[in-house]
């Protein structure tokens, strides 16, 4: 019984540090990894190879603040092949200031469970425009 | 004319700057400025809304906006740190006046006891780099493309072909495909990528976009606007090899071409200057050749994480506050860290020694080109200081490596850096 193993080269972009390791896979299973240099970064190759997820930051217009776009970001990483989908939804979506870092923008986008957050603070126009402080 | 005296002025709200603030105000500052030319605090963070910074700093992944978001907050939460927005600073005189001017206040002269300077850096344009071609709108630097794309509200152009694959050009890719548009290639000079692994990974190979390595732009087409280049492979002197020229329609052409340290205001001050990094030479407390004057983050040579930028920012600040405090860091042996084998830069440039006998120095270097199995070096009269394995080693990924605090006695008025592949061949 010839066990087919197939090695995939992962290039892990947790954090910066890159490791770039290897995960074998033998009848759709993982059998090893070698070369990650952090447990966090095993547990991005073991998901790369079963169901890659990717952190999605955009913007979504935003009304009366102080800029005419609030950056957002999803608070869990979401299935890669949903990305493309997500950004477009929200293309479409609108706020209004203010509105605080971490306040849900898109809960549950697209029934994935996961909440797309503002990832700034963004005041609104008429508040006092920061001049001297303290 | 407005006049104020501050302990610690601050030149620049960016990720830099607000570290050195924070610090100094913890270390003994009453009065501490910064000063920024934008709208608000927060720097080149503000439109770098991908996440991935402050692994190290907050032990958690964070977006540019998050990350400059946790400072700006440090920096409210001390009422001894006044902030100036919409203020460009014109001069830095060696007595350490400031002259600076913003539309409410017109012309400020403002006096330091110590000055931080924390401008970051800019990008090299077209023109630093002379493409040929006619002149066409839609033709921008990356990061302008990022602050229109992720702060304005504008696109740069639909069909996007990008010159060069350094990290913002990469995240670029990603960003205006997931706005719709359609980027057609990166084109990088080098036969290798200067961006983060993950970058390439995440941000081309996801989107399905190519990357052509050995490539380059050698004409830009169109008339009012870009309607399309011509790029051609370049040979090992990267000049473009004849006959090899092909062409792509595009409305729009990033440039991801190289950061260059934004020193106009330490410049004219007479401060030296190291050649390679673009910045002023420092020592391991920040400061400069001109006492009193300190500098951090993308102003003395251009990093690849923010953490580093801030752990910087706060030595800085605290030497400076020091310095305001009369507490005089400038005093004690210096050293001269020659980076070479491999090594293209080092930073700091110079160590003081008496200031450090209880603290390691940290080294930030880059290396001349890819490496793979390299041994780092560190000697000095002759003495190995510091030696460490490299598995890989890029241009485009800053090398870290403290110097134990007992092993500076024993450093001369020299210390050399230097990469050797295993076997005790140069690294070259």
């Amino acid at each position: 019984m010839n066990k087919q193993e197939e090695k995939r080269r992962i290039s892990c972009i947790v954090c910066p540090l890159s490791c770039v390791g290897e995960v074998s896979i033998a009848d759709g299973k993982i059998t090893g990894m070698a070369g990650f240099s952090c447990p966090r970064g095993q547990d991005y190759a073991r998901e790369e190879v079963t169901a890659p997820k990717r952190t999605l930051t955009s913007t979504v217009r935003i009304s009366g603040g102080r800029l005419p776009l609030l950056p957002v970001v999803s608070r869990q990483p979401l299935p890669k092949d949903k990305i493309m989908a997500c950004a477009g939804c929200l293309s479409t979506v609108a706020v209004s200031a203010p509105v605080r870092e971490g306040d849900v923008i898109v809960a549950d986008i697209l029934g994935l469970g996961v909440d797309v957050v503002a990832s700034r603070d963004m005041t609104a126009r008429e508040e006092p425009p920061g001049g001297m402080m303290g | 004319m407005i006049e104020q005296a501050y302990d610690v002025v601050v030149v620049g709200g960016g990720p830099a700057g607000l570290a050195a603030a924070v610090s100094a105000s913890d270390n003994g500052a009453l009065r501490v400025l910064v000063i920024e030319r934008d709208r608000e605090l927060g720097g080149i963070l503000q439109q770098c809304i991908h996440n991935g910074f402050g692994l190290h700093r907050f032990q958690q992944e964070l977006t540019g906006p998050g990350y400059a978001g946790r400072y700006i907050r440090m920096v409210g939460e001390r009422p001894n740190i006044a902030v100036l927005l919409d203020t460009m600073v014109l001069s830095v005189a060696g007595d350490k006046t400031i002259l600076a001017v913003n539309p409410r206040d017109g012309l400020l002269k403002i006096t330091a006891a110590a000055v931080v300077f924390a401008m970051g850096c800019r990008e090299r344009t077209r023109g630093a780099i002379r493409i040929p071609g006619s002149r066409p709108a839609g033709v921008f630097t990356a990061g302008a493309a990022q602050r229109m794309v992720n702060m304005e509200g504008y696109l740069p152009g639909k069909k996007i072909v990008i010159l060069g694959s350094g990290d913002i050009g990469l995240i670029m890719a990603r960003r205006l495909s997931l706005e719709g548009c359609d980027v057609k290639a990166v084109l990088e000079i080098m036969p290798y990528s200067n961006g983060l692994t993950r970058n390439v990974v995440q941000c081309l190979e996801d989107f399905g976009i190519p990357l052509h390595l050995s490539h380059t732009v050698v004409g830009v087409h169109g008339k009012d606007r870009v309607t399309g280049i011509t790029c051609a492979k370049v040979d090992d002197a990267l000049r473009p090899v004849p006959g090899s020229e092909f062409d792509l329609e595009c409305d729009c052409l990033l440039l991801s071409v190289g950061l260059i340290p934004e020193n106009e205001l330490s410049g004219d001050l007479g401060i030296e200057m190291d050649g390679l990094t673009g910045g002023p030479v420092v020592d391991q407390l920040r400061q400069t050749s001109l006492p009193g004057f300190f500098a951090a983050g993308n102003v003395v040579h251009v990093h690849d994480l923010v953490d580093f930028v801030s752990e910087e920012g706060e030595t800085a600040g605290k030497y400076a506050a020091r310095h305001a405090c009369g507490l005089s860091s400038s005093v004690g042996r210096l050293a001269r860290i020659m980076a070479s084998d491999g090594v293209r830069t080092a930073v700091p440039q110079v160590v003081r020694l008496d200031d450090v006998r209880t603290a390691p120095v940290r080294l930030y270097m880059r290396v001349a080109r890819p490496e793979r199995r390299v041994t780092l070096r560190l000697l000095s009269n002759s003495e190995l200081l510091l030696e460490r394995v490299l598995p890989v080693a890029k241009p485009g990924e800053m090398v870290v490596a403290d110097i134990p605090a007992d092993k500076l006695r024993a450093i001369g008025d020299v210390v050399t850096v230097v990469l050797r592949r295993q076997g005790g061949e140069q690294g070259e």
